[in-house]
């Protein structure tokens, strides 16, 4: 079969090489032997071998995933629950409560970060990791509690009436008919939780203290001050990772999808 | 004399203003075929909710075998349904779907499987155990949602409109396949449904609703002959409703004078001279010729055909507009055409007596 | 009944009561801070002032917001123009290369913004690739001085928030019921006047949802111009986390954090009134 030539398909192609472009630099450029990031010199590791043997950086690099599973993890559960009880409540504050858990996603950053920075130490929490989770699990939830909600909207309720008059109780029907119906949803909504905690530097700045480094905010540090070509390998490094994250994320909700 | 099985007593239900259920009382007979009819919005499909328990009535009780279970949640009733749009639950397979009742009581696995392929066997699904829902056609989701109520033997099953959504000749298929059902299995069946058809084949008993009250409970045959009001006869039977003076009562016939013109019908209890009523006479069974003097004068407003059958619309003197239908072509007759109407008068009903 | 419904209360508790604590107590101090002298240090003194309010009045502080504004609006307004194809080509795709594209754009939407960033430096800086390839070509004799520049900041937001664009535009189209447009089509409309009519119409929705999605991060992402206009672009973002970090009034932070809340409030505001949703539903 031949295929129609369109306008459409290559503005698609230009954008797409765009956006890949400063990516593609960057992956160059950490084997560039050279320090100076402009030419390209000649291939190299070295910039790989500094970074395995930056303490500091595989420190915040660290921190960055233990933030990230924790807060995406407590959102989870927070945002889940609360998405599928509103579904069902009928109080008067419901609309009002909802609205008000999607403001941290609705507001500037820089303005969730200096709240917390000032809420903090006005209770005069220790600046650090506890901090940090309550911070990133407080605009994790929305992201999670919409993309549920979203979900649940979709479901037919007589699935769940179903279900009850099938004998199953309450607790059982969730388990056994919402959740695997929601659960690609959770899924995708932790995700994405997961990539935002673990790409946030303006909230983090404010409430990470002066000992913790997340990975963020060690490289914007770094970018202030100076550019070392070591940053182009670590960039390199997780720029695999997420995609390899990706591609597993999109082969399971692909065989999610054939399931139903 | 049969045992009773259920028992609705003054049942009432609003929702926010709107009172959709208006105190029923209702008993049904084990083994029974009973039928809900209404038109959308008359509260059958409230009614069903609440008997499976997915409701809470304001207030009235309901009676299940005997037993209290108004407040009783749905898992713990011996009640299934079929729902209007089946919900088959989209994430298990057939096989999955139709123990899961069997699952949660806890029965053996290898009993489920027997059971299950028992009943598939019955619903003619035998060989689709491992096909999801996404991958049956409607009449097929139909019988899964039949045989996942069914394999719990339930002691009454609630079928939501659940020929709905089939088209015309499916429908008729699954009405006879669902009669088949129900008298082998000797289960009761509580049907709802606005097709007074479908009503009139299936059922043993017809409940027609309006407005959250009962109309009429009768057999088909009763809803269908002797209606008890002019919504019943209108709505089961098409009729024409046609109001009157009642001028003499005798042991054979009943005179009522319409529009000037004495016509008959026949005579019951609870009419006597004078009073004013409704009289109900179905459209096939309207005579319209243009020879004769006897009957109402009538002008022939439209003349169509369907289904077979020729449907005249007929304007009376008053305005007032009554429908005949019959059999077969009639070139005769064209609009504008001056008729009488008539009728026989066992086939009169007498209608909205109190 | 009243076991079940005090279930369902549990559900919803521990929402309730994070977003009391950490959200709407928070802001609450926030707001009232903003009322309230700076002492030495980060001490406050608790007394009430419009001080902080009337010190936003001044030049300085004013040219920010304003700053502010021209940069989001220049960026959303470029990000609209290139998005909406981009969305809408995309959903006109089949449903395999959807997928695909999907994918393509997720990565780099997953991938840190700083690292996004920081590819920029390397292509635009003066010894950068952009002016290397225009130099070879011979195009230009001197190094372009793109970094630390307006229009930098300007690449770096439209490439940050591209994305949210695109995403919400695409799910809007994909949604969409074409039959209207056939309609459009059957009575006589040519395929541009029915993009207008019916197709922009029914996809508007999701493009505003896409503005709002890139006009209100894009107040507040100060890093990018940070990091790619050096110490020239001065936003609120930038003035607010000045005040807290090195000019330590935090009351006067609150204050501008307070007013530029309001700002986006009103468009979040507006918003909804023209497009009558409840939540950014064009999004997920």
């Amino acid at each position: 079969m031949k295929k129609k030539w369109k306008w459409s398909n290559l503005y698609l192609a230009i954008m797409i090489l765009l956006m890949y472009f400063p990516l593609v630099m960057v992956v160059i450029f950490s084997f560039n032997e050279s320090k100076l990031s402009a030419n390209f010199t000649g291939f190299s590791l070295k910039w790989y071998e500094t970074l395995a043997n930056d303490r500091d950086l595989k420190e915040a690099l660290l921190n960055s995933i233990l933030l990230g599973v924790l807060s995406c993890g407590i959102s989870a559960v927070i945002g889940t629950l609360g998405a599928v009880g509103m579904a069902r409540v009928k109080y008067k504050t419901k609309g009002m409560m909802e609205y008000l858990s999607t403001i941290p996603i609705m507001i500037p950053e820089i303005i969730l970060g200096m709240v917390f920075l000032v809420f903090f130490s006005m209770l005069n929490l220790p600046f650090g990791m506890t901090t940090l989770v309550i911070a990133h699990t407080t605009f994790c939830i929305p992201y999670i509690f919409m993309m549920v909600k979203a979900r649940l909207v979709g479901i037919d309720k007589s699935l769940e009436e179903a279900a009850r008059d099938l004998g199953a109780g309450p607790i059982r029907t969730f388990f056994d008919i919402t959740m695997p119906l929601i659960a690609p949803a959770v899924l995708s909504g932790s995700l994405l939780a997961f990539a935002m905690s673990f790409d946030d530097v303006v909230i983090s700045i404010f409430v990470n203290g002066p000992r913790l480094n997340t990975l963020p905010v060690k490289v914007y540090a770094q970018l202030k001050t100076g550019v070392t070509p070591e940053i182009n390998a670590l960039c390199t490094i997780i720029l695999v990772v997420i995609t390899i994250v990706l591609l597993v994320s999109s082969f399971l909700s692909k065989r999610a999808e054939k399931k139903y | 004399m049969s045992e009773q099985l259920l028992e609705l007593k003054n049942i009432k239900k609003g929702f926010g203003e709107t009172d959709v259920l208006n105190g029923i009382t209702l008993s049904i007979e084990k083994g029974e075929f009973i039928t809900f009819l209404g038109a959308s919005g008359c509260g059958k499909t409230t009614t069903l909710r609440i008997i499976a328990g997915l409701e809470t009535p304001d207030s009235g009780r309901v009676f299940l075998d005997g037993k209290d279970v108004t407040s009783v949640p749905p898992n713990q009733r011996d009640v299934n349904t079929v729902f209007q749009n089946y919900a088959l639950f989209p994430h298990m397979n057939v096989e999955a779907n139709v123990g899961y009742g069997l699952k949660i009581k806890r029965v053996p696995k290898a009993e489920i499987k027997k059971k299950v392929a028992e009943i598939l066997e019955l619903v003619q699904l035998t060989g689709y155990e491992k096909r999801m829902p996404s991958e049956l056609s409607g009449g097929q989701k139909q019988r899964v949602a039949i045989a996942r109520a069914l394999v719990n033997s339930p002691k009454l099953l609630l079928l939501d409109e659940p020929l709905g959504a089939l088209d015309l000749k499916l429908r008729r298929t699954m009405q006879i396949e669902l009669k088949r059902l129900q008298k082998k299995l000797g289960i009761t069946f509580l049907y709802i449904t606005h097709d007074q058809e479908e009503a009139i084949n299936m059922s043993d008993r017809i409940v027609v609703m309006k407005d959250g009250r009962f109309e009429q409970i009768g057999t088909p045959d009763e809803i269908y002959n002797h209606p008890k009001t002019s919504y019943v006869a209108d709505f089961v039977g098409n009729a024409n409703v046609i109001s009157g003076v009642v001028q003499k009562v005798t042991e054979t016939e009943a005179q009522v004078l319409i529009e000037n013109q004495m016509m008959y019908a026949e005579p019951i209890t609870g009419i006597c001279e004078g009073m004013k009523v409704n009289l109900a006479v179905r459209r096939e069974n309207l005579k319209v010729c243009t020879e004769c003097k006897e009957g109402l004068e009538a002008v022939l407003e439209d003349k169509s055909f369907t289904a077979g059958q020729l449907h005249l619309t007929l304007k009376l003197k008053s305005g007032k507009t009554l429908v005949s239908c019959r059999y077969g072509m009639d070139a005769d007759l064209k609009a504008g055409d001056k008729v009488c109407v008539g009728w026989k008068p066992e086939h009169a009903v007498f209608v909205d007596l109190e | 009944m009243k076991k079940k419904k005090s279930g369902l209360f549990l559900t919803v508790l521990p929402l309730y009561l994070f977003t009391l604590c950490f959200v709407v107590g928070p802001l609450l101090y926030m707001v009232a801070l903003s009322f309230t002298t700076n002492g030495s240090g980060s001490s406050t003194i608790w007394n009430f002032t419009l001080e902080n309010y009337k010190k936003i009045a001044e030049p300085v502080y004013l040219k920010s917001f304003v700053q502010s504004f021209q940069l989001a609006i220049t960026s959303t307004l470029l990000i609209v123009l290139m998005g909406y194809p981009f969305g809408y080509f995309m959903a006109k795709l089949s449903a395999k290369w959807k997928k695909r594209m999907m994918l393509l754009i997720m990565v780099p939407f997953w991938t840190s913004s700083l690292i996004r960033m920081y590819g920029w430096i390397l292509i635009l800086q003066a010894k950068g690739v952009l002016n290397g390839f225009l130099m070879k070509l011979g195009l230009i004799e001197e190094p372009l001085k793109i970094l630390y520049s307006y229009p930098a900041v300007v690449i770096g937001m439209v490439y940050a928030l591209l994305p949210f664009m695109v995403l919400s535009v695409y799910s809007s189209v994909e949604k969409m019921d074409w039959s209207y447009v056939e309609a459009a089509r059957d009575l006589g409309a040519n395929s541009i006047k029915a993009f207008f009519t019916i197709t922009f119409k029914l996809t508007l929705p999701g493009l505003l949802t896409g503005v709002i999605l890139t006009f209100i991060p894009s107040m507040g992402l100060f890093f990018i111009a940070d990091i790619l206009g050096g110490n020239k672009i001065v936003l609120v973002g930038s003035v607010i986390q000045d005040q807290l970090t090195r000019g330590s009034n935090w009351p006067f932070a609150a204050a501008l954090a307070v007013v530029l809340m309001l700002l986006t409030s009103l468009m979040m505001f507006v918003y909804r009134r023209v497009t009558h949703v409840k939540d950014l539903e064009g999004l997920f």
